[in-house]
């Protein structure tokens, strides 16, 4: 079925492309854009469209200062949880301590949480000791101007991706609410299972 | 214009076939953006003072769409306001594609060509970045080089023009950077736990001049330089920023240079931090547009040095960066009372303590016959260690929270402010304002998804409004579904008929990357800030739909 619906876009694209998209006012083309939108929302019915696909590589900072490709994040072939946060961000601060409650659990089945904060120079300076008073034990990065979080598509925190053990985006989801850290557990466990 | 935006969506377009037909270009492909929509249906309010809006329903959306193959990333952005939201610029309205690019990475070299976004160091003398909830976005249009001659050495370069809106300003951006960190580039410090990197920047901005009156710059140049230090438990971050002079709208045509200092230091271990950081700004507004005021074509980025609140009262009267002068000071403290301790409960208390204070710089005449900030003068002296007479911000705030049980948890938030409405809204005559604030956000797990949270607030002060109360309830099934109702009330306004109930009711859907809330009720007016930057929101009332997804 799905192949279908896939077959059908691509005829329709290619239709619009060949025959119209350089005589197309800008309103047409605007219109355009509006329906391969709608499809990519479609799409995602099925699948999302980062689905199956690696982090693309880009460099962040630790909180040490070092510079890391996202290319280098692995967990010896164990899925994690890559999380975008903010310091001012209060359902990002309840997710993060909400994870750090049962982060006995994950470390004992091997999983991990990188947590990559997108504070600004207004607040990233705080991020060290904020992460450090918590007693916070995960993975964090930097993501000053918003670089790696653009390149990752996301709109806005907290949004996190549970990633496998081969590197691949397998599931997203944003906002934060009680209770999802379990939800997280239970799908980084689903997917051990699957590998 | 045009024929670019015909090639990159001709491009994308070719590319979405192969990519939707399956997996035969294997891993190199990757196809990814995002969609947000807010749309509102206005009615007008007379006592909360909501307009008329004439064509009932507003609209403010867009979309981004990249694309990568191997080494290529090509991107675009429609946005569409029809017409802007209440509290967004009326210039945004209409619809286009402001933002495309392509870029070329390798492991050691970029090369965008197009739109793109920027920051060196902390942003003092260049920051181009988008916030769409603020309606801010000051992507540059050009060209933008990185390149790492040296592991640990980082090189930048970019020219550009500046969004305004659905056009470009009338000025040109050049900058370079470079960036060197140490532990990288020796070996044999490689291991140290101290590691040690500096930075150098400038920019140069281009704009003609056109005044009948004064002979203006119409290149100006701005260099700063900084250095960040990371220790085992101690960190340390300076920059230095300094602009030629660079007479505008926004500091009155005076020829005086600018500068910038900001440093912050912080000792931490696990279960403690502490945070100590201060700035000085002069005169240090930076716009590719020297006619330009409020968020339009900033260059640079003047972070406030205040903490960023987010519940709604605590945010009430929020700090904005003064460029034309202040100075800053912030300290911060937090820790965790430990679990099983006196203090500490069954799980542990983390405590928090903050506060900040913003103040003038010392403006002296530069003689007796000139008034300082005269235009088409050097505008004023100012030694930069005093401190002017005006206090413009205050705040001490005190945040503890401490999960009683595994169902119960709770945070309680406690702040003093001063506010100075006349410097960070523009006003001459209000009175500084002086509020106590208390707010208790109470969360309770009915079963393993379900949970109640509960929110109490109290504004108390003598001036601007009087005091407010506000209350919230919120229902959440994770992770999908939340339901809310809330009131804020204005019960101590000094006119009676401004004693108003602003009530909400809000329910929203979240499926995993895709999140679609609506709500049906009244709006205050208030002030958004994202990292010190502000927009004001007028007071609305009506339904309103926000739809974010991520694919």
């Amino acid at each position: 079925m799905r192949h279908y619906f896939y077959i059908f876009i691509q005829g329709m694209i290619k239709f619009v492309l060949f025959f119209n998209i350089f005589r197309m006012t800008y309103k047409r083309q605007a219109g355009l854009l509006l329906l391969i939108i709608f499809l990519s929302l479609l799409n995602m019915q099925f699948v999302s469209a980062q689905s199956g696909k690696k982090i693309p590589p880009h460099i962040l900072a630790t909180l040490d200062g070092e510079n890391i490709s996202s290319s280098a994040f692995e967990n010896d072939g164990k899925p994690y949880i890559l999380s975008f946060w903010a310091t001012w961000c209060n359902p990002c601060m309840k997710e993060l301590s909400a994870l750090d409650e049962i982060y006995e659990e994950f470390k004992d089945q091997g999983f991990k949480v990188i947590a990559v904060s997108t504070d600004d120079a207004r607040t990233h300076a705080n991020v060290l000791p904020l992460v450090n008073g918590r007693g916070w034990e995960f993975e964090f990065y930097r993501d000053d101007n918003g670089d790696f979080r653009r390149a990752m598509g996301v709109n806005m925190v907290p949004h996190t991706f549970v990633i496998n053990g081969n590197g691949e985006i397998v599931y997203q989801h944003t906002a934060f609410y009680d209770g999802m850290e379990w939800e997280m557990l239970e799908k980084l466990e689903e997917i051990a299972a699957e590998n | 214009m045009k024929f670019t935006w015909n090639i990159i969506s001709g491009l994308l377009i070719c590319l979405l076939p192969v990519f939707t037909s399956g997996q035969n270009m294997g891993d190199d492909l990757r196809i990814w953006g995002n969609f947000q929509m807010d749309a509102q249906y206005y009615q007008p309010d007379s006592l909360i003072g909501a307009p008329e809006v004439p064509e009932k329903i507003r609209m403010n959306g867009f979309a981004n769409l990249n694309l990568s193959y191997k080494n290529v990333t090509v991107g675009l952005r429609y946005e569409s306001y029809q017409n802007p939201l209440l509290g967004f610029d009326s210039r945004y309205k209409g619809s286009g594609v402001p933002y495309r690019f392509a870029t070329y990475k390798e492991e050691n070299l970029e090369v965008t060509v197009g739109n793109f976004y920027e920051q060196y160091g902390n942003g003092l003398i260049l920051r181009s970045y988008v916030e769409p909830n603020l309606g801010i976005d000051n992507s540059l249009d050009g060209i933008r080089l990185l390149y790492r001659p040296h592991t640990g050495i980082t090189i930048r370069t970019l020219i550009g023009e500046q969004r305004l809106f659905f056009e470009k300003g009338p000025g040109i951006v050049r900058g370079a950077d470079a960036e060197l960190n140490f532990n990288e580039v020796f070996a044999r410090f490689e291991d140290s736990p101290n590691r040690w990197s500096i930075g150098v920047s400038g920019i140069s901005k281009y704009q003609r001049d056109q005044d009948p009156l004064f002979v203006l710059p119409e290149n100006v140049a701005a260099f700063s330089g900084r250095i960040n230090f990371s220790g085992k438990a101690l960190a340390f971050n300076a920059e230095y920023a300094w602009k030629v002079n660079d007479p505008s709208a926004e500091n009155n045509l005076i020829y005086r240079p600018g500068q910038a200092l900001i440093v912050s230091g912080s000792y931490s271990f696990s279960g403690f931090g502490l945070l100590l950081s201060a700035k000085r700004i002069d005169n240090m507004g930076f716009r590719s547009d020297r006619n330009a005021t409020g968020n339009d074509l900033n260059i640079n980025y003047l972070p406030a040095m205040t903490r960023q609140h987010t519940y709604a009262l605590t945010a009430m009267y929020p700090y904005a960066t003064q460029p034309n002068g202040e100075l800053g000071f912030m300290a911060e403290t937090n820790f965790k009372i430990p679990a099983k301790s006196l203090l500490g409960g069954p799980y542990g208390t983390n405590v928090t303590i903050n506060f900040s204070w913003a103040n003038a710089i010392d403006k002296n005449p530069v003689n007796d016959t000139i008034n300082v900030q005269q235009a088409g003068t050097k505008g004023y002296n100012s030694p930069f260690f005093s401190a002017g007479n005006q206090k413009y911000f205050q705040d001490m705030n005190v945040e503890i929270s401490r999960r009683f049980s595994r169902k119960l948890k709770t945070t309680l938030i406690y702040m003093n402010q001063f506010y100075n409405q006349n410097i960070i809204e523009g006003y001459t005559t209000r009175e500084n304002i002086k509020a106590h604030i208390l707010a208790a956000d109470i969360q309770y797990r009915l079963r393993a998804r379900r949970s109640l949270r509960g929110e109490i607030q109290h504004l108390s002060t003598q001036q601007e409004n009087g005091n407010w109360a506000m209350a919230l309830l919120e229902y959440n099934i994770a992770p999908h579904w939340f339901f809310a109702l809330s009131d804020q009330y204005n019960y101590g306004n000094p006119e009676k008929d401004k004693q108003q109930h602003y009530f909400s009711v809000s329910a929203g859907y979240t499926q995993k990357g895709n999140r679609f809330s609506l709500s049906y009720g009244k709006q205050r007016q208030g002030i958004i800030c994202v990292g010190g930057v502000c927009r004001v929101v007028p007071a609305s009332s009506g339904l309103s739909l926000s739809v974010t997804s991520t694919f």
